[in-house]
C-alpha cells in the first residue's frame, strides 16, 4: 500500500523508537503537523526553534538516544542553526527535520525559502535534501544511523512540501542503507605498547572526556582506574564519566580546573587521554602541556588525534571497545604496578590537594554563588541532572557539584552557547520526569531563551532554575577585571526584569533569596514543589572563578584568587 | 617540516553537493585547494576527485582525516607517496595576426603541437603533459602571443594498486 510522505515520516520515526519531538509549525510543515494531529506521537511545542534543538539536545545527552526536532522552512530553519552548531561541537546525536518549499520553487527565492542544507553544511555531521518521495524512508533511516554511529552528531533532513504530499510504498524491512559505523579495533601491537608504557610509568594519570560518555564507557574507565589505582582528571564534557566522589577523582583540568588536577597533568609521566580532543581551554600553553608525560590518546575520530597535542601512542577506536580490549589485555598479561610507588604518586597529589583545595571566600553578608551550588548538591545528595548556561555559573557548577554518573551533567562545552540550559533542562525532564532536573543559570544567559518558561508551564515540565543573579555578564566582566583594568564595557546587566514576577507571568513559580541564610530554605521549597520554579539568588556581584589559568599560560601557572574567609 | 605539493585522490559518492562539502570543509579550516579535477568513474554513482594542495605532511594528514569524516567520502589516497603518473591538459588560442602568422605556423610545426581547431584568424592547440612539460610549452608559446588559454587541474593515477 502506498503512504503519503507525511505518513512515512511518522512511521519511520516510530521505527527508530522516537518517543518525543520538539518542534514548531509553519507553512511548509502544515501537512506534517496535520499528520501529527492524528497520531499518538508526543510533540512539545517550544516557543522558539533554538529552544527545540537545545531541548532535543538535552534529551539526547541525558538518555544517550537521538534527539528529534521538527521546524518549518526559512526562518524556522535558520533559527535552529545555533542549536545545531552546539550539538555538533559536542558530538550530540540529533535529527533535525526542516520544512522546505516545493522542489519546483527551490532556487527561486520563494516565500520562506532558504538553503538550509547549504547553511548547515559546516555545522552538521551530514545533511540531506529529500528530492524524491522514493528516497524519503531510506533517507530518514540513514539520518538516524549517521547521527548515532561512530562519532555522533547532528543530521539535518530538509523536506520539500510536495515530496511530503506525494505517496510511495513503505516497507521498513526492505530499506537498505550504507553502513557508517567505523570498523576500527585497536591492534594487538598498540595494546602491547600501552602495557609497556603503563609498566614503565611511575606517575600515570587518566584524562577522561565526552567521548567516554558518548561511548558508554564510563563503567569500564572507572573499573580500570580503580583496579589499577590510577588517578583521574576530566574535561568539562567528561564530568560524570568517573565518580566525582571517588578519592581518585581530581576534578576538572584546564583554565578553571583544580590546582591539583593541573599539577598532576604537569607532573605525570604517562597521560592516558580517553575521548578528549585537547581543546585550548583544557591545555593552556600547548608547549608545556603534560611536558613530562608520554601521551596515549584513545579516540574514535582520527581527526582528533595529533590535532592540538602531539601524541606518542594514538589508539583509534570507540572508547568502549578500546577500554574493553585494554582491560582484558592488561588482565591477561598480568599487568602489575608497584604499590608503594603508586602510593607515593597519590600522596603527592593529595599534598597538592591539601595545599590548594577547591574553595572560595565564604561570607555571611552576601550570597556566594558557590555556596548556592554546594547547598543544592547537599540537598539533592547529588541525585539530580544538572544543566547549565554559560559563563561563571557553568564553571562553578563544574567545580562545586560532584557528578557521580554519566549523562547527569548537561552543558554546552565546545560552542559555549548562552541560552542552552533552560531548553536543555526541558528536554532532560521530558526523559526523566521523576528526577530533579535543575538549570544552574546566569542572569544574562537565562534571558536568551527565557520564552521557554511558557513551554515548561504549559506541559507541566517541572524543571528548576537556580539563577545565580550577579547583575553582570559575569565571565566577561571577570576578563575585563583581570585583563582590561576593570573597564566594564557593556557587561553590567543591572537593568533586568524582576525575575520572580517574570516567572509568575509565565505561570512558573518565582522565588528569591537575598541573604545567605535564606538559600537553603528557598532551594528546599523550590525543589519540593511539583511545579516549574525559578529561584532568583542575588549573589555577590564581582565574584571571580578561581583557580584560573590565564589564556596562553601553562596550566600549572594558576592564579588562585583570594581564598580567605571574611565573616 | 617541509611544505610540498601533494596530489590527493578522493573517491566519493556522486551526490549534487559533494564538491561543496569538500570545498567547504577544506576552505572552512583554512586549507587551500591548488587544483581540482572531478569526474565519474566506471561506476556512475561514484566520482573521483583529484586535488592538489600544498602543505607539510602534518597538514596533509589533517586534510585526509577531515575528508574521511565526510559521509560521502569513500576513500582518500595521497598519490604523492606512491608511484603515480600525472597529466594536465591546456588549450591555447593563438590569434593569427598578419605579422605573426608565419612565425606561429613554423613554431607549431617544429614543436609538433596538436592543432584541434583553426581558421584564418586563429589556431587552437591542445597540449598534454605533466606540470613541467606544460610549463615548458607555455614558456615557448608566450612570445607568440597567447590570446587565451584554459588549463585543467592535475589528474593522476597510481601505477600499481
Ligand atoms: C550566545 C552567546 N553570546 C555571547 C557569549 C559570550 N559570553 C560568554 S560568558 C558570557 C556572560 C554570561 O553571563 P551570565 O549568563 O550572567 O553568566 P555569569 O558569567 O554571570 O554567571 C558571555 C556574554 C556566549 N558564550 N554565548
Ligand atoms: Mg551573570
Amino acid at each position: 500500500m502506498k503512504l503519503k510522505g507525511t505518513q512515512i515520516l511518522l512511521k519511520a520515526l516510530e521505527e527508530e523508537n522516537v518517543d518525543i519531538i520538539f518542534g514548531y509549525p509553519g507553512g511548509a510543515v502544515l501537512d506534517i503537523y496535520d499528520e501529527l494531529y492524528k497520531s499518538s506521537m508526543k510533540h512539545i511545542l517550544v516557543r522558539h526553534e533554538q529552544g527545540a534543538v537545545h531541548a532535543a539536545d538535552g534529551y539526547a545527552r541525558a538518555t544517550g538516544k537521538v534527539g528529534v526536532c521538527l521546524v518549518t522552512s526559512g526562518p524556522g530553519a535558520t533559527n535552529t542553526v545555533t542549536g545545531i552548531a552546539t550539538a555538533n561541537m559536542d558530538s550530540i546525536p540529533l535529527v533535525v527535520f526542516t520544512g522546505q518549499v516545493p522542489t519546483g520553487l527551490i532556487g527561486n527565492d520563494a516565500f520562506q525559502e532558504c538553503d538550509i542544507t547549504g547553511i548547515t553544511r559546516p555545522c552538521t555531521k551530514h545533511n540531506f535534501l529529500v528530492r524524491n518521495i522514493e528516497d524519503l524512508a531510506a533517507t530518514i533511516k540513514e539520518a538516524f544511523h549517521i547521527a548515532r554511529s561512530g562519532r555522533p552528531g547532528p543530521v539535518l533532513v530538509d523536506l520539500p512540501k510536495n515530496v511530503m504530499a506525494a505517496a510511495a510504498e513503505y516497507d521498513p524491512a526492505s530499506i537498505k542503507i550504507r553502513n557508517h559505523e567505523p570498523a576500527y579495533r585497536p591492534a594487538f601491537k598498540k595494546m602491547n605498547n600501552l602495557l609497556e608504557m603503563l609498566t614503565a610509568a611511575k606517575k600515570p594519570l587518566i584524562m577522561t572526556g565526552g567521548g567516554v560518555i558518548l561511548g558508554k564507557a564510563s563503567d569500564l574507565l572507572t573499573k580500570m582506574a580503580q583496579k589499577y589505582q590510577i588517578p583521574v582528571t576530566g574535561t568539562l564534557m567528561g564530568l560524570g564519566s568517573f565518580p566525582g566522589t571517588d578519592p581518585l577523582w581530581l576534578g576538572m583540568l584546564g583554565m578553571h580546573g583544580t590546582y591539583y588536577a593541573n599539577m598532576a597533568v604537569s607532573h605525570c609521566d604517562l597521560l592516558l587521554a580517553v575521548g578528549v580532543r585537547f581543546d585550548d581551554r583544557v591545555t593552556g600553553n600547548i608547549d608545556t602541556f603534560a611536558a613530562n608525560a608520554k601521551i596515549v590518546q584513545v579516540d574514535i575520530d582520527p581527526s582528533s588525534i595529533n590535532k592540538n597535542v602531539a601524541v606518542d601512542l594514538p589508539i583509534i577506536g570507540d572508547t568502549q571497545a578500546a577500554l574493553k580490549d585494554l582491560i582484558k589485555f592488561l588482565d591477561e598479561h598480568n599487568y602489575e604496578f608497584d604499590k608503594s610507588q603508586r602510593q607515593e604518586w597519590l600522596d603527592q597529589i593529595d599534598d597538592w590537594r591539601e595545599k590548594v583545595p577547591l574553595s572560595y571566600c565564604k561570607n555571611g553578608e552576601v550570597i556566594k554563588p558557590q555556596f548556592v551550588i554546594e547547598t543544592l548538591y547537599k540537598l539533592t545528595k547529588g541525585d539530580a541532572i544538572i544543566t547549565t548556561e554559560v559563563g561563571q555559573n557553568q564553571m562553578w557548577t563544574a567545580q562545586f557539584f560532584h557528578f557521580d554518573n554519566p549523562n547527569t551533567f548537561v552543558s554546552s562545552g565546545g560552542l559555549g552557547t548562552m541560552g542552552f540550559g533552560l531548553p536543555a533542562a526541558i528536554g532532560v525532564k521530558c526523559a526523566f520526569p521523576d528526577k530533579h532536573v535543575v538549570d544552574i543559570a546566569g542572569d544574562g544567559s537565562i534571558q536568551m531563551n527565557i520564552q521557554e518558561l511558557a513551554t515548561a508551564a504549559q506541559y507541566k515540565i517541572n524543571v528548576k532554575i537556580v539563577l545565580l543573579n550577579n547583575g553582570y555578564l559575569g565571565m566577561v566582566r571577570q576578563w575585563q577585571e583581570l585583563f582590561y583594568e576593570k573597564r566594564y564595557s557593556h557587561t553590567d546587566m543591572t537593568y533586568a526584569p524582576d525575575f520572580v514576577k517574570l516567572a509568575e507571568a509565565f505561570g512558573v513559580v518565582g522565588m528569591r533569596a537575598t541573604k545567605p541564610e535564606e538559600v537553603e530554605a528557598v532551594l528546599k521549597e523550590g525543589l519540593a514543589l511539583d511545579k516549574p520554579v525559578l529561584m532568583d539568588f542575588r549573589v555577590s556581584r564581582e565574584e571571580c572563578v578561581y583557580p584560573m589559568v590565564h589564556p596562553g599560560d601553562s596550566i600549572n601557572n594558576m592564579s588562585l584568587g583570594s581564598r580567605e574567609t571574611i565573616n | 617540516m617541509e611544505k610540498k605539493e601533494h596530489i590527493i585522490s578522493i573517491l566519493v559518492h556522486n551526490k549534487p553537493d559533494v564538491l561543496a562539502r569538500i570545498a567547504g570543509i577544506l576552505g572552512g579550516k583554512g586549507y587551500n585547494i591548488e587544483s581540482l579535477c572531478v569526474n565519474t568513474t566506471t561506476q556512475y554513482e561514484i566520482s573521483k576527485i583529484v586535488m592538489t594542495t600544498v602543505g607539510t605532511q602534518d597538514i596533509i594528514t589533517r586534510i585526509e582525516n577531515q575528508l574521511q569524516r565526510l559521509v560521502d567520502v569513500i576513500q582518500v589516497d595521497d598519490l604523492t607517496n606512491v608511484e603515480s603518473i600525472h597529466r594536465e591538459l591546456v588549450m591555447v588560442r593563438l590569434n593569427l595576426t598578419p605579422d605573426r602568422k608565419e612565425q606561429i605556423k613554423k613554431a607549431v610545426d617544429t614543436n609538433k603541437w596538436k592543432v584541434i581547431a583553426s581558421a584564418d584568424t586563429y589556431m587552437i592547440l591542445e597540449i598534454t603533459g605533466d606540470q613541467s612539460q606544460i610549463d615548458f610549452a607555455l614558456a615557448r608559446l608566450e612570445p607568440l602571443g597567447i590570446a587565451d588559454m584554459t588549463r585543467t587541474g592535475i589528474v593522476a593515477l597510481n601505477l600499481e594498486n
